[in-house]
Parts: structure tokens; sequence; C-alpha cells
């Protein structure tokens, strides 16, 4: 049962991995590395080093993303609500 | 799209949330009369449609004797002015022009310190409308990348894909090739199982104290390593402090221009978000004390500096996400993280200086290793776990504060 578990999770990865390569949308993208980053949690407490899976839930899907969040909206990469929504500018 | 951002100003949530704070009375009068078409009236309550004159003046919500200001428009309706909504000092004007130029302008709103000036964001919302039409001018819209024109480019853009796709499987085969080639996952026969990690295993607990192997590893046996971690962490804010950091004191023409760039990139946030600020109430407290268990924790149970770190620092951006910078800057400024990381670099290498210099060949520390699964044992450990904890701590929260503004 959770040999069949970890190969759903490491399917999951791999469709993960190919999404973010193939996804046009930049914010798309990251949200699916994020998930990506949990999945890969999953995997390293059944793979027995709980230490990593902490250190990778908080850096991989945590820190990382919000940087590049940050880093989408100061290059203006999320701007289509310009086009939706005048006013907010 | 669902991405869209929501209309945060008129959005039925911020009624909602007025409604709560007992500012306005939602039940009596105020959702009608401010959305007349349920819930299509939202999106369109603000906007102008159109060139044809099509006025539209909001009415304030709540009771009478609130005052009403209806849209001072002279020629066919093309301004619209939304009423003060709510008690003093929320007074909030806005002017829509109906040409391409969508000029905003939006008074302070209260004392919130970080709303703009008018005129600079027109003249900014007006700069880059004058940015986009001259784009649109350049020839490379117009005719280049045509395929028509230019029968070169379009056998090249063929080989080019044509060559990505090869490398690319090329890649992926050598790849493939290499993984058919690597020992069997957790075969007892793998060339890492040898003597110098049964040497750990074995003995690791005697000689280091901690219970947690991993820890005991990487802190003492493998201190220098981690000193380096320490130290690659401390550097690469260092040039992130460089690259991104806006210096206040500057006068030079680009740099005012980055500063303007950081206030209005704030000026987006919603704030004061009661949905993020009351689940950062019960979250950070967890969080916090979740990653302080890790580092102290982190030579007895799964866990240690660096995750620790990370945790801590991840909560502290969360909870100046909800807060905002003026919150945290009470108690974390660039001072302290200067304070901090120099103090815990300095401590960390002092303190395992006589191993380093011994080629870190085990010494004796002189300090007891106390009885293995005691918070207070394995000697050094605790406190290099302390150090490393801050360390990355600190480096998260500052990677991200210079991201968003530029400083701390």
């Amino acid at each position: 049962m959770l040999k069949l578990f970890e190969f759903i999770l490491l399917f999951v990865l791999i469709g993960c991995s190919i999404s973010v390569a193939c996804t046009r949308d930049l914010l798309t993208s990251i949200v699916i590395f994020m998930s990506y980053s949990l999945v890969m949690c999953v995997i390293w407490v059944l793979l027995q080093s709980p230490d990593l899976a902490i250190t990778e839930a908080a850096v991989g899907a945590g820190v990382t993303s919000i940087l590049f969040f940050v880093t989408l909206k100061k290059i203006r990469a999320i701007r289509k609500e310009k086009t939706d929504e005048p006013e907010e500018g | 799209m669902s991405r869209r951002k929501d209309n945060y100003d008129t959005s039925r949530w911020l009624k909602f949330k007025k409604w709560v704070d007992g500012e306005v009375d939602l039940l009596a009068d105020g959702m009608e009369a401010r959305v007349p078409e349920g819930t299509a009236g939202r999106e369109k309550a603000c906007v102008p449609e159109g060139t044809a004159g099509r006025e539209k003046a909001l009415a304030p919500e709540g009771k009478a004797g609130r005052g009403e200001a209806l849209a001072p428009e002279g020629k066919a309706g093309r301004g619209e002015a939304l009423a003060p909504e709510g008690k003093a000092g929320r007074a909030e004007a806005r002017a829509l022009k109906g040409k391409a130029g969508r000029a905003e302008a939006r008074a302070p709103e209260g004392n919130d310190n970080q709303a703009r000036p008018k005129t600079e964001a027109m003249s900014q919302a007006a700069y880059e409308a004058v940015q986009e039409e001259e784009l649109k001018k350049l020839p490379i819209f117009t005719q280049g990348y045509d395929k028509s024109v230019d029968h070169g480019l379009a056998l090249f853009r063929k080989f080019y894909r044509f060559m990505s796709v090869l490398l690319c499987g090329g890649l992926i085969l050598v790849l493939l090739w290499t993984v058919a080639y690597l020992p069997i996952f957790g075969n007892a026969g793998n060339p890492d199982n040898n003597e110098v990690s049964a040497r750990y295993i074995e003995r690791g607990l005697q000689e280091t104290g901690a219970v947690n192997i991993v820890t005991g590893m990487i802190l003492d046996y493998r201190a220098f390593d981690t000193f380096g971690e320490s130290c690659v962490l401390f550097i690469a804010s260092c040039c992130v402090l460089v690259l991104l950091r806006i210096d206040a004191s500057s006068k030079d023409s680009q740099t005012e221009k980055r500063r303007k760039e950081a206030a209005y990139d704030r000026l987006y946030e919603p704030k004061n978000d009661i949905i993020l600020q009351k689940c950062a109430c019960i979250l950070v407290p967890v969080i916090l004390i979740f990653g302080i268990y890790i580092v102290l924790n982190g030579h007895l149970s799964p866990g240690g500096g660096f995750s620790g770190g990370a945790v801590l620092g991840s909560g502290l951006i969360l909870y100046l996400n909800a807060f905002g910078f003026q919150k945290t800057e009470r108690f974390f400024t660039e001072k302290v993280y200067r304070r901090t990381t120099l103090c815990a670099l300095t401590f960390y290498c002092l303190a395992k200086s006589y191993s380093f210099f011994t080629g870190a060949n085990h010494m004796n520390s002189g300090i007891p290793l106390g009885t293995p699964g005691a918070i207070l044992s394995s000697g050094l450990i605790l406190p290099l776990n302390i150090c490393v904890g801050l360390v990355v701590a600190c480096t998260m929260y500052a990677f991200y504060t210079l991201f968003r503004k530029g400083g701390m």
C-alpha cells in the first residue's frame, strides 16, 4: 500500500516537473513549483529523512516561491489586471 | 481569469469588513444604494465604459447626514467621483479619464503614510502609456519576425526548433543511461556503506553526544563544512544587499526612480487584509515556536539549525506580509541583522577554531557531553545550532525585505 502511494507521488512529481516546463504563464508555473516541493517533502518523509522534509517545506515551498512572486511583481510580469480593470492602474 | 486582482476598494469584502468594524450599517441601506445591479454591479461600479457620455455618481454609504458629493463634470460625463464614504479621515477621491491615459489619482487614505501624491501616480500612468505607444511604433512589432518578409528567418526558426528538440532528447538519453548504471537504492552492498558511515553510526553517539546522528555529523565531524555553508548564506545576502539596496540618502536620479518604484509597488498591496491578519495571528506564534523547537532540539530530534532557521524566517515573512514593514521595523532593522549575523558567525568560528586548526581532528573540547537525550548535552552542538539558525533566519528575512523594498 505504501509502495503504491510512493509510486503515485513519484508520478505526480514527474507530472509537476513536466507541466512547469510547459506552462506559459509564469504565475501558474510558480504555483506548480510549490506543489512539486510539497510532494517532494512527503517523499523525503517516506525516505526516512525528516530533516530534509522540514527544510524542503520551509525553503522550497515557502521562501523560494515567495521570492519568485516578489520578483515577478517587480518585473511587472503580473500585469494582466491592467487591461481587466483600468482603475487599478 | 481567476488570478485577476480583485477590485479591492469597491469590493463587497471591504464593505463586509467595514460592517464588521461597525463603520457602516450594511443592512439598512448601504449595499443597495451603492451597488444597484447585484453582482454585475461590482465590476462595473467604477469603470466608465466607452466614450459615450455616461454619468455615474455613486452616493455614499450610510445614512443621511454623511454628506454627498456627486461628480462635478462639465461636458459629457467622462469623469466620475466617488463620494467619501465612512467616517472622518477616510476620504477617497477617484478620477478616471475617458482616454487611454488611464490616469489615476488617489487621495491619501486617512493617516496611511504610504500613499503618494496625485501627480506622481498620474505621471507614472502617463509615462507607461507613452512607452507602450512608442513600443508599437517600433518596426519590430510591424514587420519583424514576420515569416513572409524574411525567408532566412523562417528557415532559422525551423532549424532552431529541430536542434533544440535534438539536444533535449540527447540530454535525456544520456541522463537515463547514467541512471541505469547507478547502484540500486538502499542496497547493503552500495559504495556509500563504507567504513566512514559505519564509524559515524557506531560511535557517533559516544563521541558527539547527539542522539540525532545527522546533527552530530554536520556540527561535529563536519563542522567546517557547515561553517562554510553559513558563510555562503551570509555572502549571498551581502550580494543581494549590494545589488538591490536603495540608498536612502542618495540624491541620484536613478536611485530616486527606484525608490519611487518601490513606493509605487507597495501601493498595490491590499493593506490591512483581515483574513491574512487573523490567519497570521494564529499561525505566526505556532510557526515561530516550532522553529525555535527545531533549533533547540536539533541534537535530539530531526531538524537542526538550517531547517529551524528556515522555518523561523518564513514565519517572520508571514508576519511582515500581514502587518507591514512598520510593525517589523520595531524589532528587526538592518542594525539588528548585521549584529546578529556577525555575532553568530564569529561565535561559530571561535568555538570551532581549535578543530579547524588541527585539521579537524577530533580533540577534547573540555565541555562535558552530558547524558544523551537531555536538552543540555552534546557539548558545543546546541550553541552551534542556535548560531546557524540565527544566520539562516536573518538571511531569509533579509532576502525577502531586500527583494520587496530594497532595504530593511
